[in-house]
């Protein structure tokens, strides 16, 4: 176990340090510069400003140096804000983006699941046609469509719910965004937990338990939900990267003050710092979720042997 | 005699594998309906342009906002007074475009790129299938993101970014097929016969990875299809007056509360194009391999 982790953690490394090298390059490759303002800035006054976040050294040495710096933890200053540094923005703005991922994971895995048993249980009947209905529309429909529809119909409309704004993350505010950003993952889950459900179902072991007289709740949760759920514990990783993906879209539509509207922002503006901090963040996000979803996978499923 | 046996009695003819699969597809009520769908959907990008009246870009300052079905335009204006029709035919024809070449691009890589890990084996392999571990944690969307506020968006660049995100699963997939392939007796023969390794790959190996690769294949284009329009949701992807997908939904969600068509026309137009994918992708995945479910 130990060992396993050590191992991916060894594999962790390199990922992370590509992901800096190749960001570090691509956003110094960029025409244009965080110091570009609609009037030009006097040379001196840019040459001073360079100067002062270490821009007008080499390139090999601005990057050595920020590789220090990660190491340590300290992402440096922005370039755009100049009272704040990286970190600042950052704790700022991840809570926002972490309460709807983790709103929206939840959401998804209790819609998710029980669509997946319940349309398992009743095989081509009407609630699995309904739900594997659901599942279509969730895959083919993106966020960025149906979140426009849905504040068309709460918001502009009906006026439940509010247009957008988080509002210090009230629940009204929180609703239409937590809903667009779970449907495309619960429409994912939903459809492995059925297959998951359909093959575990029919194992010999779930027979056996019928054969013994368990009452069907028992043999369900108890017996066949386990082996069921193990592909979920895989989809983990993906999932929490298709929240990530999707919060960029949920956090510009519904003006949230969020990670993801803000790397966008970040990434026209220039502001390397800022860029080069969140792709760190999400980076090491994906990459622990991942382990965390193969550790649990071998909880789970004790056939998986970490090694 | 035995030939007129055998024309009297088409039935007693051989059906090769192609043939059961074929006939599976077709039975195949939702993957038939789609391949419907998707021609139609083809041949509106394709004709579209052309037989609509106005041009996609043609701005017309007296005809805003036009409803559907009035002064002549089927499916209304936009904000300029660009014909929706015109305008949804060409988003059609850029983002299955896009979807067709970026999907050929992660193809020719990923299929490249696994075949050799698979079939050469060992260390090759092991070095190989780890670069893909890697390339796989990372957050790649941001990346294709970076590529296009980096290097402004050109249709080129587009076709190549997500291509190259979309090559990892495919080698994935190819390596797995050649490692169980390369145990075959019919490899073993070709090799006894004295055909080179490249030759084996080229010649044998890769023709009978075709199967998977085809389900998969059907199943990234949509996939290609959604980054773009996320992309161009985002505003980096296609350049106005240019239309995609995304492009016209995206615009669609600003104009909503004034012009419900330009947001509800091309939505159903992704649906239908996604969904279409998606099902003949599951069709052909149940008709080439009926034991796997």
């Amino acid at each position: 176990m130990l060992r396993f982790i050590a191992r991916r953690l060894l594999v962790a490394g390199p990922t992370l340090l590509v992901v800096i090298t190749l960001a570090f390059f691509m956003m110094r490759a960029a025409p244009g510069g965080p110091f570009d303002t609609e009037r030009r800035l006097p040379p001196a006054v840019e040459q001073n400003l360079k100067a002062r976040y270490g821009l007008d050294r080499p390139l090999g040495e601005q990057y050595l140096a920020y590789l220090k710096g990660v190491v340590r933890g300290d992402f440096g200053p922005s370039l755009k804000y100049p009272d704040k540094s990286v970190a600042d923005i950052l704790t700022q703005n991840a809570p926002v983006s972490l309460r709807l991922g983790l709103a929206a994971l939840v959401l998804a895995l209790a819609t998710g699941v029980s669509l997946g048993v319940l349309a398992a249980l009743r095989r081509n009947g009407l609630l699995d046609i309904g739900a594997m209905g659901l599942a279509v529309l969730g895959v083919c429909v993106p966020t960025f469509v149906t979140a426009p529809l849905l504040i068309l119909l709460f918001g502009s409309t009906l006026q439940w719910l509010p247009n957008g704004g988080w509002n210090g993350g009230a629940l009204p505010n929180m609703v239409l965004p937590v809903i667009v950003l779970a449907l495309p993952q619960a429409a994912i889950i939903s459809r492995l937990t059925r297959a998951g459900m359909i093959e575990a179902l029919a194992a010999g072991h779930v027979r056996t338990a019928r054969a013994r007289g368990l009452p069907e709740w028992a043999v369900v949760l108890r017996h066949a939900l386990r082996p069921a759920l193990t592909p979920l514990v895989s989809y983990l990783g993906p999932a929490a990267a298709g929240l990530l993906t999707g919060s960029l879209v949920v956090e510009k539509i519904f003006n949230l003050p969020g990670l993801g509207k803000f790397f966008v922002i970040s990434a026209l503006q220039r502001d390397y710092t800022v860029v080069m901090g969140m792709i760190v963040v999400y980076a090491g996000l994906v990459l622990f979720l991942n382990l965390v979803g193969d550790l649990l996978l071998a909880v789970v499923d004790p056939r998986v042997r970490l090694s | 005699m035995s030939e007129t046996v055998l024309t009297a009695h088409p039935a007693a003819r051989g059906r090769s594998l192609t043939d059961d699969a074929i006939a599976r597809l077709l039975a195949n009520r939702a993957a038939t309906a789609s391949l419907v769908v998707l021609v139609l959907l083809t041949l509106f990008a394709l004709l579209g342009p052309a037989l609509t009246p106005w041009p996609y870009d043609q701005v017309n300052k007296s005809d805003v906002w036009v409803p559907p079905l009035t002064n002549g335009h089927l499916l209304g204006t936009d904000a300029l007074g660009r014909d929706l029709l015109a305008r949804l035919a060409m988003g059609l024809r850029v983002s299955l475009a896009i979807g067709l070449v970026a999907t050929l691009v992660s193809l020719l890589i990923g299929v490249a790129w696994g075949a050799t890990a698979g079939y050469l084996g060992g260390v090759v392999d092991e070095a190989m299938m780890r670069i893909v571990d890697v390339l796989y944690a990372l957050p790649f969307i941001f990346f294709v993101i970076l590529l296009m506020v980096a290097f402004g968006s050109n249709i080129l660049l587009i076709f190549v970014a997500i291509g190259a995100v979309e090559w990892l699963t495919m080698s994935r997939i190819v390596r797995g097929q050649t490692l169980s392939l390369k145990q075959k007796e019919f490899i073993e023969a070709a090799r006894a016969a004295g055909l080179g390794r490249l030759g084996v790959v080229v010649r044998h190996i890769i023709p009978n990875l075709l199967g998977p690769v085809a389900v998969y294949v059907t199943l990234t284009i949509p996939a290609v299809i959604l980054a773009e329009s996320f992309l161009s949701f985002l505003g980096l992807g296609v350049q106005p007056p240019m239309a995609s997908l995304g492009t016209l939904i995206s615009a669609g969600a600003q104009d909503m509360e004034m012009a419900w068509w330009l947001l509800v026309f091309p939505s159903l137009a992704m649906a239908a194009t996604l969904a279409a994918f998606n099902f003949i992708g599951d069709g052909l995945r149940d008709a080439l391999d009926p034991k796997d479910r």
